[in-house]
């Protein structure tokens, strides 16, 4: 028994759930400020990125040295890629939790309108599959990654959604130009959480099931 | 040109131990086969029937198909001759030792009666050359025993060794374990190299080094084939848990 290479994936699982508990805080966090356009909050947002980004390569340099050091196999191996992948992908949640961040600041500069896209309910669905990816991860349940795969196209769907309803908008009223783009930004910025949701968990799937299911790809 | 080699119900046993139960195993052509498993799982033996070395011991007995090519090696030739077209290397580099390094390589050769020089001095360099040696012992063939190389030198000269009889099959009972690494990687290139002309068979403990150098592996436990597959399968994905509790160390 390799007990101390066991342990110290334990251990690696560990810290990368660290990780996506910052992560998902920074999204939250995000979607509050825009909710409330206090800044106080992207504020927090802000500040909180740097830890994000030092544990990005905490974890990169464990998982380098677990290969190194360990010559893992089979689901050992796949779970170190799968690390490495998924704490790449939670680096960039935290990316887009600052994005929106920058544009709920934006929007502070203007009057809060009233604006034909729903921003709490697809944070709230981004959220939820990057909630549930991380829970796959967590549980090592290869069927609750699938069903994260999809919810994508819901999320893909709202932010199309929000793309027209803005760009009429704009065209209707050029005055609320700079706010329908802020808006605009942040759906986008949403979306692609749910593209990080998604890699999870096909990371997940690769993990459990040694599967290569990215890009639509079937099965190995 | 190696041959590709085909296993059938192959049955092994040391007095009453049944060390081999039922093996069935196809080892491709010009292609490098790995077998991995713990300690005494059989894969030794395995091997030793492959060149009817199994029987040399008086209380050791094999039954099954050992097809090669399309000579069945227990039926339709005589052990001399299969262990003639079945070379193998050992995990120890075992150099006759008083015997020089030109002596060494060509000792098969002599024992099959061949006795012309200019075949025995080419046979000499081709093997060497095969053996990724040649440059290193060229002047000193006659001069330096082969006992008198280092380990790693050495294990190539055996290597050379069981090539000049120019067999179709390469045994190779882990045969980088007692070396360095650097020697170690000599071993891994030339077994590369030498699986496009022969057909190879490695028993090894190094897992990477299965990785590295086979295209197929083999997991052997208690006497049974538990798993034959590419070794990129075996190594990523294996279909059996036993395999994969191996593997990945969480075996016992």
């Amino acid at each position: 028994m390799r007990v101390k290479f066991h342990q110290s994936l334990d251990d690696l699982k560990e810290k990368l759930l660290v990780m996506a508990g910052m992560a998902e805080q920074a999204i939250q966090r995000s979607i509050e400020a825009y909710r409330t356009r206090d800044l106080t909050i992207c504020e927090l947002v802000f500040r909180a990125e740097p830890s994000i980004n030092r544990l990005e390569r905490e974890i990169d340099q464990m998982a380098l040295d677990l290969l190194a050091m360990e010559q893992p196999m089979a689901i050992d191996l796949r779970f170190i890629l799968s690390v490495i992948r998924i704490n790449a992908d939670l680096e960039r949640v935290g990316d887009q939790a600052v994005n929106i961040a920058v544009r709920v600041r934006e929007m502070g500069a203007f009057a809060n309108t009233d604006l034909p896209v729903d921003i709490p309910k697809l944070a709230s669905l981004s959220s939820a599959m990057v909630r549930k990816s991380l829970q796959a991860f967590i549980e090592g349940d290869a069927e609750m990654a699938e069903s994260v795969l999809q919810m994508d196209d819901q999320v893909d769907e709202m932010n199309d959604a929000a793309f027209y309803a803005l760009s009429s908008l704009i065209k209707e009223k050029p005055e609320l130009t700079p706010q329908s783009l802020n808006a605009l930004i942040i759906a986008r910025n949403l979306e692609r959480v749910g593209d990080h949701a998604t890699n999870i968990a096909e990371d997940v799937i690769f993990w459990v099931r040694g599967a290569d299911v990215r890009h639509n790809a079937s099965a190995v | 040109m190696g041959v590709g080699i085909l296993v059938e119900g192959l049955n092994a046993w040391y007095g009453s131990t049944h060390t081999l139960q039922d093996i069935n195993l196809p080892i491709p052509a010009n292609h490098a086969t790995a077998l991995i498993g713990p300690s005494g799982c059989g894969k030794s033996t395995f091997v030793r029937c492959l060149n009817r070395m199994h029987e040399t011991n008086p209380i050791a007995r094999a039954t099954g198909v050992v097809k090669m090519g399309d000579i069945d090696i227990y039926k339709d030739a005589s052990p001399v001759e299969i262990r003639r077209r079945v070379g193998m290397v050992f995990q120890r580099p075992n150099p006759f030792p008083t015997m020089s390094i030109y002596d060494n390589v060509i000792s098969g050769l002599k024992l099959n009666g061949f006795r012309n020089r200019r075949i025995l001095d080419e046979t000499v360099e081709r093997s060497l050359k095969q053996a990724a040696l040649w440059e290193e012992v060229k002047d000193d063939l006659k001069k330096k025993s082969g006992a008198s190389l280092s380990g790693g030198q050495q294990q190539r000269m055996c290597i050379a060794r069981a090539l000049a009889v120019d067999p179709e099959v390469l045994l190779m009972d882990e045969p980088a374990s007692a070396l360095d690494p650097v020697s170690t990687s000599k071993i891994e290139d030339l077994i590369f190299q030498l699986k496009s002309q022969y057909t190879i068979v490695i028993v090894t403990h190094n897992m990477q080094q299965a990785a590295r150098v086979a295209e197929n592996t083999g997991f052997f436990l208690n006497g049974k084939m538990v798993e034959f597959d590419s070794t990129h399968k075996i190594f990523t994905n294996p279909k059996d848990k036993r395999t994969e509790d191996y593997i990945t160390g969480r075996f016992g």
